[in-house]
């Protein structure tokens, strides 16, 4: 086996997009880097993402300011690789009131984000339409974030997996993490895995949804929880949606903690020409059961808003468990209960999107630089204090 | 002797079996393709058959996107190749 006795700099658990970025940013930095996952490269929860990379769907708190890093480090991605090898495409996001009261509430957090660096401006519905040609004219007011971007997520994965493996980055796939090795001092060792042991200095969590798990391999325990989502896939059409559009409810269901059901419309269109339909979500554990109802459900609501769609086919719907913690936070940075070990992990529906940032920060702390964005709002152990 | 549906395709009329499928109606008058792909237009017509691959669309009575393979012929109908993704007018 290569892997037994292999000594990185780095040990990555998870090839999806969080734990690609992380490999990617360790070996530009310089680090040497072995990447590993049971499965193969971006096959757990960054399959099931839509690529969204948002700032207009952040409310004033530390995601945003993770996000405004993030979508800075993504165009800069997209210009270092090549916009095709990400399918990164600055479409921005246009968000929709439909109600007096949901354009009051949108233009509050329009304010509170312009005033946090977030470039938006306020829409009239004729502004809308004029954006957006083929959406519902029943429309009160909206917004544009011109900053919002989308990519296909898989291939940012393996994108990113790729340059970090020319900067001499390994990948070893089929290999999954059974146990962590301390040091006589307590800290983080490396991991045995079924392809042998990794030693290193620094293990780097960046399981997706099965963050948890591996948190307790390690003894460190953190509550990633899954939630289900559902994205229906229509047929190809040319380009009938020019933005990421949603509706203003999308940004309360995202922050709420209810455990029922709940959809907002989410509609944008890709480069493949399909379009996509979102959001719900459910917590169902990892139920991976198609469900009639929510499928229904996201249909109509997003009939409601592109009313062409009715007369449109889908080609399939996916499903995919966005990793969330109970305070909607990632987990990013050293864990203060066990040194070497570092989260990468719980970033819900926003993962890829904070992928760029949360592997730089990473690469940061593995290389002991003073990481650019305070990570104590994202530390392991604040879920303790709670309990 | 079973029922007979008169249906059109490409303005030329087609006599099919009552219950048949538009697509293994069109393989029965002789066409094998009937599309053209979004980017090379290159000719499709039925592949998988079962409605998986969405490979043999075709525009049934001014709706673009219908599979061949799933679509029933009714008497009177008018059908008509896909040129791209069909949805031209939708276009922005």
């Amino acid at each position: 086996m290569v892997a037994t006795g292999s000594s990185p700099d780095v040990v990555v658990v998870g090839a999806g997009v969080v734990g690609a970025a992380c490999a990617y940013y360790c070996a530009a930095a310089g680090l040497r880097v072995a990447v590993l996952d049971r499965g193969g490269v971006a096959g757990g929860t960054t399959s099931g993402g839509e690529g969204n990379i948002l700032v207009s769907d952040k409310e004033l708190g530390p995601e945003l300011d993770l996000a405004l890093l993030s979508i800075r480090l993504w165009a800069r991605l997209g210009e270092e690789f090549g916009p095709t090898s990400l399918e990164l495409e600055h479409k921005g996001g246009v968000v929709v009131a439909q109600s007096a009261g949901a354009a009051r509430g949108l233009a509050e957090l329009a304010a509170e984000q312009r005033a946090r660096g977030v470039e938006v401006e306020d829409l009239t519905p004729a502004e809308v339409a004029e954006l957006e040609p083929n959406l519902t004219p029943d429309v009160a007011s909206g917004a544009y974030y011109p900053q919002d971007k989308q990519v296909q997520p898989m291939l940012a994965a393996a994108s990113l997996l790729r340059q970090a493996r020319r900067l001499g980055a390994e990948l070893h796939t089929g290999t999954e993490v059974r146990a962590f090795r301390r040091r006589a001092d307590g800290a983080v060792g490396g991991v045995l895995t079924s392809a042998g042991e990794f030693s290193a200095p620094w293990v780097v969590n960046a399981a997706g949804t099965w963050g948890g798990e591996v948190s307790k391999l390690a003894g460190a325990p953190i509550p990633v929880l899954p939630r289900r989502g559902f994205v229906l896939v229509t047929e190809p059409l040319p380009r009938v949606i020019r933005h990421k559009v949603y509706t203003a409810d999308y940004v309360a269901n995202v922050s709420s903690g209810d455990a029922g059901l709940e959809t907002s419309v989410v509609v944008e269109g890709t480069r493949a020409g399909t379009v996509l339909i979102g959001a719900s979500r459910e917590r169902v554990g990892f139920d991976r059961q198609f469900s009639l109802p929510v499928v229904r459900k996201l249909a109509a609501q997003a009939i409601g808003v592109f009313p062409f769609l009715a007369d449109v086919s889908l080609l399939r719907s996916y499903l995919g468990f966005r990793p969330y913690c109970p305070d909607h936070l990632p987990v990013v940075g050293e864990d203060p209960r066990l040194p070497g070990l570092v989260h990468a992990c719980g970033h819900e529906g926003a993962g890829i999107g904070l992928a760029a940032a949360t592997g730089h920060l990473i690469a940061q702390v593995a290389t002991g630089v003073k990481p650019e964005l305070d990570l104590t709002p994202f530390r392991a152990d604040r879920f303790e204090e709670v309990a | 002797m079973s029922e007979r549906v008169r249906f059109s395709f490409r303005g030329q009329e087609i006599v099919a079996e009552a219950g048949q499928s538009v697509g293994a109606a069109l393989i029965a008058a002789g066409h094998r393709s009937w599309r053209t792909t979004r980017h090379e237009g290159a000719p499709r017509g039925v592949f998988c058959g079962i409605g998986v691959c969405f490979d043999c669309l075709v525009v049934v009575n001014g709706k673009p996107g219908r599979r061949a393979c799933l679509t029933e012929v009714r008497p009177g109908d008018v059908i008509e190749p896909q040129e791209g993704a069909g949805r031209g007018e939708l276009s922005c």
